[in-house]
């Protein structure tokens, strides 16, 4: 939940238009029946006019030379009429605007969605995470308040004062010329409030922003703030935050407080001009006393918006805001493209060589700094290394999460860019560390693997990693259900039911992240099991936490910085004394001291 | 939420409103004048208008001519109505707003204070965003109602004053004009009613699609290994829709009535209009009076809304104070000790007698009696849920025990004053919580203590050489908007930050679980050649727990055997779990 980040980046309206014409010219939806739409909008809002122009006309020509029932009458029925008419251009009006944005909307977010998946892990950080769950969720929203509220004030107000200042001038362009004149100085008020306004509307989000982050610090980290005796000083800080926060809505609300009657100020001036020169020169002009009247009625209408347009710049500009951070999503160009046909990979276990790969993530250098290594179809490696070292991202390259910036992967021969989309996940099967599981079924999950699987071949895979005694004793067995991100689970439990799910795609090159954590002692017997099975025949690459699976493997690949400073087997590693065998001999201090 | 005014609700309601004005009663009365102020300018303009149009305008145009000084009585008027009104909007909104705020900020105050009250037992039942949620969106949703109420109670007397002066100048009018109320009343009720169900839907359809979005974006690397990218999207699709669909119920309904709240008072004076002249025609009435008619009526409309808006906000106030309630009803038995014992700088010896503890029903601790000597080193081993970190926390009085006694230094902890305690007491937790500022802030933690003594506990925690290979050194800011430690460098600097107040106890819960094993060992051996103190770790790895010079084996909440490492080991419980320890961490 971070709506308070919308915040607007210091950029005013300026290029305003610029994204509202390609926000529309991207979406089809928004665009369809919009002048319809507007042309009924426009109906509605002119209808306010009806009242003023009718009490003009019974004044003028049915009561003040004498009551004529007829003319009278007849004005009435027509109005109400034209109120019903109105009415239904009202409620057309609605239910278009609605229907539209909505439909827009959900079509914008399914595509900002499918391109996020779309970006290579490069662009998928864990922090930029957040931000595009914002981005699916409350940026849209915000322009779909704007969209069914704020546009339609705007055009609603718009075309109201226009209309209204039409009707002014059609009565009289001396006396709607006087009310120009009077209220011409509100456009100077509404520059002051708007910069005021967005200013002030700004703070406040920063202020409230700070205030829940050390909110959220002081709530989990609760145990250390106690343990250190650090509360009276957190304490010290949330009071400061929250005061911070309430002097800052204070300021907002000194132009929150102004904005509104600005309508009545104005209209105020206005109306005592039109009734001071109206009433002095209006004979002479030839108006008529029903004329000034409703002149009198027409101002207030003709300020009435101004005031509630007002209080929608907020809304405006943080709608554009969004707006701009949703296209900027989608400006992010896709860098993983997938071949079309593309080559399909043989069966079997596949060799897996690089050559000088180099790669960088957005922010930071070279995480990679040119890795060579040529692995045999059917070997076991293990790659080892500080967190850091790059060990991960070059698993991470092998699967074509991303593509290098430099040099090229050859897996069962065949550059990876080249192999077909389907072939490749297939072919390759990686099994991260926290084993993420979708909030469904073990049995959905596992399916999830390859599709369409039968459950027959569900119950096969579970078998052939003997983890059928496992998944019988699940409360519903295979149905049992995982929860969110599979934490009903343990940590070693879903990495059993990722194991599962690679084993059923039956991959020829299999990547594993070993998990760093402590499993139950009976968890852990039946993964030492499972990873056992699952490699058989397969070339497995596994980034190693643990040195007991360096040992078993064939090959050790030592990563440091970056950059691969020792390979070979264990045996050829510990008598090299070099970082692995460092390692090697703490562990070794492990075990015998046990 | 319900805008079917059960009066229940409504009681309610109108309880935590009052406790809101009498929290801040000046602001209130003042807003609630200024509304009032607002009201009378109101239907005064209305007033103004008949009587000018009467006075002024009619004359103006029949006779050719009025008296200069009557139209500027005229201006006058007309002018100072609508800038008291103006004034009087400025004045409401503002006080309202300051209302609004103060109560905001008392509220939320209290929410800190109680958290800091409670024990961490409270803020582990809960999830962060819980916590979050209370200080922030249940304080708006309960004060929400603040802002329109001293306009609604404007509006009320409005809706008074106008209907008094429409009754004064024409009963017989006025009687029409008011027959548009319970019109207007019916209306806002089942709109009321009508809209719920699909907000509340809409609601809950849009908590799904961010779950998707969560879940889909959180498991993006599996999503992608798997190739299930058209899945995910159309999963996401799909709650997108359902969330359209409700929107766009709502939508149409409230396209329905948002028109006619308009137009209703629009027939209102059509109809008021037609049989008005006929009422001029016989004389009964004034043009003026007709006029000032319309205005007054047009006056009643939006009032009659609004009074709608705040009945209908009245449920979300009553949930979100009832929820901030529940907070402020929690109570706690941990009370910081001021003016108690002192304990002694020297290592620290440790005695539990008879001690237990539980989460609720659930018993985690059942009667513990063990002692540690001054200056030793003792590990607690046990399987998951064994006990071993409630315990730890028992001993730095995170909690304290149900029964029994906990003594430090033959100190019963709860006679020992809590300042004295925080400085001669240490923790480090396996999650190694940091704070969102530079590395030497989560290390003094705002002690005052020169860099020599950073420095000398960040290379004691075996932290030194990577926090100088930081950008910024020593004044890298950690966390969500600086650099990303990995989780054992967190750990380190953690107990860099423990180290610092040269603890004579020092718990370790897991503390080092992330860090190398390589780099573990240095920092054990640190700590038993350079640290006088008495030691307590809990741990998985066979090193750590051998470095100890004694075992506690927990088992279920009890002790279940002690002794070094090497002679528990004929233990068999004890053996079978350390084996399997060691392979799942060798």
């Amino acid at each position: 939940m971070s709506w308070w980040e919308s915040s607007h980046g210091g950029k005013p309206v300026q290029g305003a238009f610029k994204i509202l014409k390609r926000g529309l010219a991207d979406s089809v939806e928004m665009r369809k029946g919009l002048g319809y739409t507007i042309g009924l909008a426009m109906a509605y809002s002119l209808g306010s006019l009806m009242i003023p122009i009718l009490i003009q006309q019974i004044l003028d020509k049915g009561l003040v030379d004498g009551f004529r029932p007829r003319f009278v009458y007849t004005w009435c029925a027509l109005a109400a009429v034209g109120v019903v008419a109105v009415y239904l251009a009202g409620r057309a009006t609605f239910i278009r605007m609605v229907s539209a944005s909505e439909l827009a909307l959900k079509s914008l977010r399914t595509r900002v969605f499918a391109h996020i998946h779309r970006l290579s892990i490069a662009e998928q950080s864990s922090t930029r995470r957040g931000t595009y769950v914002t981005r699916v969720t409350s940026d849209i929203d915000q322009l779909l308040q704007f969209m069914e509220w704020g546009a339609l004030s705007w055009i609603l107000g718009g075309t109201l004062m226009l209309g209204t200042m039409i009707a002014m001038f059609a009565y009289s362009w001396r006396l709607a010329s006087v009310v120009l004149f009077m209220v011409l100085p509100v456009i100077l008020v509404l520059r002051w409030l708007q910069r005021g306004l967005l200013a002030a509307y700004e703070d406040v989000r920063t202020k409230v922003a700070n205030t829940l982050s050390e909110i959220s610090e002081s709530v989990t980290g609760a145990a250390v703030i106690r343990a250190y005796g650090y509360d009276e000083r957190m304490d010290q800080r949330l009071k400061g935050a929250i005061e911070a926060q309430y002097r800052s809505v204070i300021h907002a609300n000194r132009f929150q407080a102004t904005t509104l009657p600005i309508s009545d100020f104005f209209g105020g001036i206005a109306m005592a001009a039109v009734l001071f020169v109206g009433v002095v020169y209006g004979p002479a002009w030839g108006m008529t006393a029903g004329e000034v009247v409703a002149f009198m009625f027409l101002v207030s209408l003709f300020l009435q918006p101004l005031g509630e347009m007002a209080e929608t710049f907020d809304q405006t500009q943080t709608a554009i805001a969004a707006w701009r951070k949703v296209l900027g999503v989608m400006d992010i160009p896709v860098d993983v493209v997938e071949p079309d046909p593309g080559v399909v990979l043989a069966p079997g276990p596949l060799s897996v060589v690089t050559e000088n790969l180099k790669f960088a993530y957005r922010e930071g250098g070279l995480v990679l700094k040119g890795i060579d290594v040529d692995v045999y179809a059917g070997a076991r490696v293990a790659i080892v290394g500080e967190t850091g070292c790059g060990k991960t991202t070059f698993a991470k390259l092998i699967c074509r999460l991303a593509d290098p910036d430099e040099g090229r992967i050859l897996v069962g021969g065949v550059d990876l860019r080249e192999v077909s989309t389907e072939s490749r996940r297939m072919a390759i099967r990686m099994v991260p560390q926290d084993g993420f599981l979708f909030d469904t079924t073990i049995r959905e999950n596992v399916r999830y693997g390859r599709d369409g699987a039968t459950d027959a071949a569900i119950e096969a895979a579970f078998a052939e990693l003997g983890l059928t005694e496992w998944v019988q004793r699940r409360p519903h067995g295979l149905d049992t259900e995982v929860g969110e991100r599979g934490e009903s689970l343990s940590v070693g439990e879903r990495q059993l039911v990722a194991l599962v799910r690679a084993q059923i795609a039956d991959p020829g090159l299999l990547i594993l992240d070993e998990a760093t954590s402590a499993v139950d002692p009976e968890t852990e017997a039946a993964l030492t099991q499972a990873l056992e099975r699952l490699s058989r025949g397969r070339t497995t690459l596994t980034i190693a936490h643990r040195l007991s699976t360096a040992e078993r493997a064939d090959y050790v690949l030592v990563f440091d910085r970056g950059e691969i400073v020792e390979r070979g087997n264990h045996r050829e590693l510990v008598a090299a004394g070099g970082i692995y065998a460092s390692l090697y001999r703490s562990w070794l201090g492990n075990v015998q001291a046990a | 939420m319900s805008t079917k005014t059960d009066p229940s609700v409504l009681a309610r309601g109108l309880r935590v409103i009052w406790s809101y004005i009498k929290m801040h009663p000046l602001p209130f009365t003042i807003a609630v004048t200024g509304a009032g102020t607002f009201a009378a300018a109101t239907v005064a303009s209305a007033v103004v208008l008949g009587k000018v149009t009467d006075q002024v305008i009619v004359p103006a145009f029949r006779d050719g001519e009025v008296p200069r000084d009557r139209v500027l009585w005229g201006v006058f008027l007309v002018l100072g109505v609508a800038l008291l009104r103006a004034g009087a909007i400025v004045v409401r909104r503002y006080f309202a707003g300051l209302t609004a705020a103060r109560v905001q900020r008392t509220l939320r105050t209290r929410v800190i204070d109680t958290y800091r009250r409670l024990p961490l037992a409270y803020h582990r039942s809960e999830s962060a965003g819980e916590l979050l949620a209370h200080a922030e969106a249940d304080v708006e949703a309960a004060t929400e109602i603040l802002h329109p109420l001293p306009f609604s109670t404007a509006a009320i007397l409005l809706i008074l004053f106008a209907t008094a002066a429409l009754v004064i100048t024409d009963p017989f009018l006025a009687l029409i004009g008011l027959s548009v109320m319970p019109v207007m009343t019916f209306l806002n009720r089942s709109f009321g009613v009508k809209v719920e169900p699909p907000a509340s839907e809409a609601q809950k359809a849009m908590g799904r699609v961010s779950s998707v979005a969560h879940e889909s974006f959180d498991g993006a690397l599996v999503v992608k290994t798997l190739g299930r990218e058209a899945a995910e999207i159309a999963r996401l699709e799909r709650e997108a829709d359902a969330l359209r669909q409700h929107r766009v119920r709502f939508g149409h309904l409230r396209a329905g009535f948002e028109p006619a709240f308009d137009g209703i008072p629009n027939l209102g004076v059509i109809v008021l209009l037609a049989l008005g002249s006929w009422r001029v025609s016989t004389g009964d009435v004034s043009i003026g009076v007709l006029v000032q008619f319309v205005s007054l009526f047009q006056l009643i409309a939006f009032p009659m809304r609004l009074i709608g808006w705040v009945l209908s906000d009245i449920p979300r106030a009553v949930v979100g104070r009832g929820r901030l309630e529940e907070v402020y009803e929690q109570h706690s038995e941990l009370a910081d000790v001021v003016d108690g014992a002192t304990l002694t700088d020297a290592p620290l010896s440790v005695r539990g007698d008879g001690v237990s503890f539980a989460y609720g029903v659930h018993e985690v601790l059942k009667d513990i009696t063990f002692e540690v000597a001054p200056n030793e080193s003792v590990a607690l081993v046990g399987s998951t849920g064994s006990g071993k970190s409630t315990l730890a926390e028992l001993l730095v009085r995170l909690a304290d025990p149900q029964t029994g006694t906990i003594e430090l230094g033959g100190i019963d902890l709860r006679k020992v004053t809590t300042r004295d305690l925080r400085s001669n007491v240490a923790i480090v937790f396996q999650e190694s919580f940091l704070f969102a500022t530079t590395i030497r802030e989560n290390i003094t933690l705002e002690r005052s203590v020169g860099h020599a003594e950073v420095e000398r506990v960040a290379r004691l925690a075996q932290a030194h050489d990577f926090i100088e290979r930081l950008p910024d050194g020593y004044d890298t800011v950690v966390g969500e908007r600086g650099v990303t430690l990995s989780g054992g460098q967190r750990q380190r600097v953690a107990l860099a930050r423990a180290l610092l107040s040269n603890p004579r106890l020092l718990v370790m819960d897991d503390a080092t679980s992330s860090v190398d094993p390589t780099i573990e060992h240095a920092i054990l051996e640190g700590l038993r050649d350079e640290l006088a103190t008495t030691l307590i770790v809990i741990a998985y790895r066979v090193s750590t727990i051998s470095l100890a010079d004694r075992v506690l084996f927990l088992e279920s909440g009890r002790i279940v055997a002690e002794g070094p490492h090497l002679e528990l080991l004929r233990h068999p419980g004890y053996e079978a779990m350390v084996r399997a320890y060691e392979r799942a961490t060798a």
